[in-house]
């Protein structure tokens, strides 16, 4: 259990926040540019000091501003990926690596360089320098010099930030073994959501310095009153789903998701695999009558659970189909077709319109 | 060319003289350089005034501030004759006091400006990672910063080889003893039929200048492939 809550004052930024998550899996500190997250993981890590606060990982204290406990850095035993990689320059990857080792209590030392180094796949980088890695290889160097100080628990700092699409895919998929396999709990800072989509476990949302929202990731993905915190494309559902079969044929993979089954492009995981699917609201569309001539391939019966305020021209309408999914429309289509709560209407997906980088191994297997 | 007796005297002494002079001041200027670039503090500019001022002032009026100082009667050159038998006027440690004195803001300004150059945040990686401060300065500011310590010291050096005004104020022009290569090729240029020999000190402190230049070059080429791989 992390349980944070920290007050400061810098300039005109003032950051107030309170939140407890539970430390299974992966933390996502969640938030616009300039909400407070860096900040906010700086100062679980003993980098900013707040004005006032507690800060506790389980029962152990890292700050209390009243009992006068604020831990130093180097004593926390929180390991930090920032943005940028910062590896050493001047040292090898494999010095790198194992920079922190020596400060690791012996006891603690159960993330061997071999076991560190298969994970992430360092094998052919332990003897070249930081300036010759690419973005990618880097970040995967840093995750490794983190892990290697055996930390009680893994800040990320928008890791995959500063990389191209393919890397990011890339690393992310590092990042979940690294979760699965070493069972270090992690917080996650970033404002993209498909990386929180595809990797959190809890979602922080954070807005102006504040904890907007915390909870379960599929409650506060769904949720309507988030979409301008988190930035005009966050809103979507994020759905649980396992591979049935493959159509071979047309190039298709068929998921079981509540309420039915979902036809997505051909994905390259073995039937009974589960996953999590992100359905954005935009990609998503209603009809009150059963559409029966249509080229769109997924089609579910639901109910309106609740219409959002309008923005614009458009609203978001969450639909349930036996798992929460959330619409965008047009306000217009939504007066004309006589939206309220409670009405039955099919929500359609375009097949095309789910993107696979953004399917993900669920992050535990069954319960 | 063969060297004479002289002639190598007064070379081995110069290196001698700058050799320490620049060993011994290197933890301090590193100490001050790092004091100046990190910390804010009451007396910054103070402190950064009195490093500079041998830049400014007139070698022989740095050379006589320290034979007032540390001269035989002065209150700290009694001070350590006193306790600990140290004497340092009219002496070849003397001489390397001067020309330390004197070629200390250079040193500084170079290490100074490679501190200020080095990327923090790897200093915060590394408490991160568990690390003490002592342990991060010695195993990542210190690597980082080494391109300019070199300059310092290469600069340093060459300063102090060519220090004249303040040794000769402070410590006089004794041979064997104090003669260094400038004072020595001065010296000659003062007697009657010493021109050859002032000719041939020239040429031996070109030649010692380009291989300390051309040495720093390799060492700093070196660096360079550390720190980029």
């Amino acid at each position: 259990m992390l349980s944070v809550s920290a007050r400061l004052a810098r300039g005109a930024f003032a950051l107030d926040t309170a939140f407890a998550a539970e430390t299974d899996g992966i933390v996502a500190l969640f938030g616009a540019s300039g909400a407070g997250k860096t900040t906010l993981v700086d100062a679980i890590a003993g980098l900013v000091r707040p004005a006032s606060g507690r800060i506790a990982l389980g029962e152990r204290v890292l700050f209390d501003s009243e009992a006068g406990i604020d831990l130093r850095p180097e004593r926390r035993r929180i390991g930090y990926v920032f943005q940028d990689g910062r590896l050493f320059p001047h040292l090898s990857v494999r010095r790198n690596l194992l920079y922190g080792r020596r400060f690791a209590p012996k006891e603690r030392r159960h993330a061997t360089l071999d076991r560190v180094v298969a994970l992430l796949g360092l094998e052919a980088l332990l003897q070249r320098r930081p300036g010759t890695l690419s973005g990618g290889e880097r970040q995967r160097v840093a995750l490794g010099r983190a892990l290697m100080a055996q930390p009680e628990l893994l800040l990320m700092d928008e890791p995959l930030a500063a990389l191209d699409l393919p890397r990011k895919a890339q690393v992310m998929d590092h990042i979940e073994r690294l979760r699965d396999e070493t069972g270090v709990p992690i917080v996650y800072v970033s404002h993209a959501v498909d990386e929180v989509a595809r990797l959190a476990g809890t979602i922080v949302v954070m807005a102006h310095g504040r904890v907007a929202a915390a909870g379960p990731a599929a409650d506060i993905m769904a949720r309507l009153d988030l979409d301008p915190l988190a930035g005009a494309d966050a809103a979507g559902a994020v759905l649980d789903a396992v591979v049935e079969r493959h159509d071979a044929a047309y190039g298709l993979s068929e998921l079981a998701v509540p309420g039915g089954t979902l036809r997505v492009p051909r994905l390259r995981l073995d039937p009974g695999r589960r996953l999590r699917v992100r359905v954005r609201a935009r990609d998503v569309a209603l009809a009150t009558a059963e559409p029966r001539e249509t080229s769109v391939l997924n089609v579910f019966r639901g109910r309106v659970v609740e219409i959002g305020p309008r923005r614009g021209a458009s609203v978001d309408v969450a639909v349930d189909i036996g798992t929460r999914l959330t619409a965008r429309i047009t306000a217009r289509s939504a007066d004309g077709l006589g939206l309220a709560p409670g009405a039955e209407v099919y929500a359609l997906i375009k097949s095309v319109a789910v993107d696979p980088a953004s399917l993900v191994q669920a992050a535990q297997a069954d319960p | 060319m063969t060297l004479t007796p002289l002639e190598v005297e007064a070379i081995a002494l110069s290196l001698r003289v700058a050799g320490w002079a620049v060993l011994v001041s290197l933890p301090l200027g590193i100490a001050v350089a790092w004091l100046l670039a990190r910390h804010r503090f009451p007396g910054h500019s103070l402190l950064n005034g009195i490093v500079h001022l041998p830049l400014l002032l007139p070698p022989v009026v740095v050379g006589f501030v320290l034979l007032l100082l540390l001269g035989r009667q002065g209150p700290l050159g009694a001070w350590l004759d006193d306790w600990f038998g140290i004497t340092l006027a009219f002496t070849w440690q003397g001489a390397a006091v001067a020309a330390a004195v004197v070629s200390f803001p250079l040193m500084v300004r170079a290490i100074r400006l490679s501190i200020e150059g080095t990327d923090r945040r790897l200093e915060t990686a590394a408490r991160t990672l568990g690390a003490p401060p002592l342990w991060v300065f010695a195993t990542v500011s210190l690597p980082l910063m080494l391109p300019g310590v070199l300059t310092g010291v290469i600069l340093a050096f060459a300063r102090c080889l060519g220090e004249f005004g303040a040794t000769i104020t402070f410590v006089s022009n004794i041979p064997g003893e104090t003669r260094t290569l400038p004072l020595a090729l001065y010296t000659y240029t003062q007697v009657p039929g010493g021109l050859d020999g002032a000719f041939r000190l020239m040429v031996i402190a070109i030649v010692i200048a380009f291989a300390a230049l051309l040495g720093s070059e390799l060492l700093a080429r070196m660096l360079k492939r550390r720190l980029e791989g």
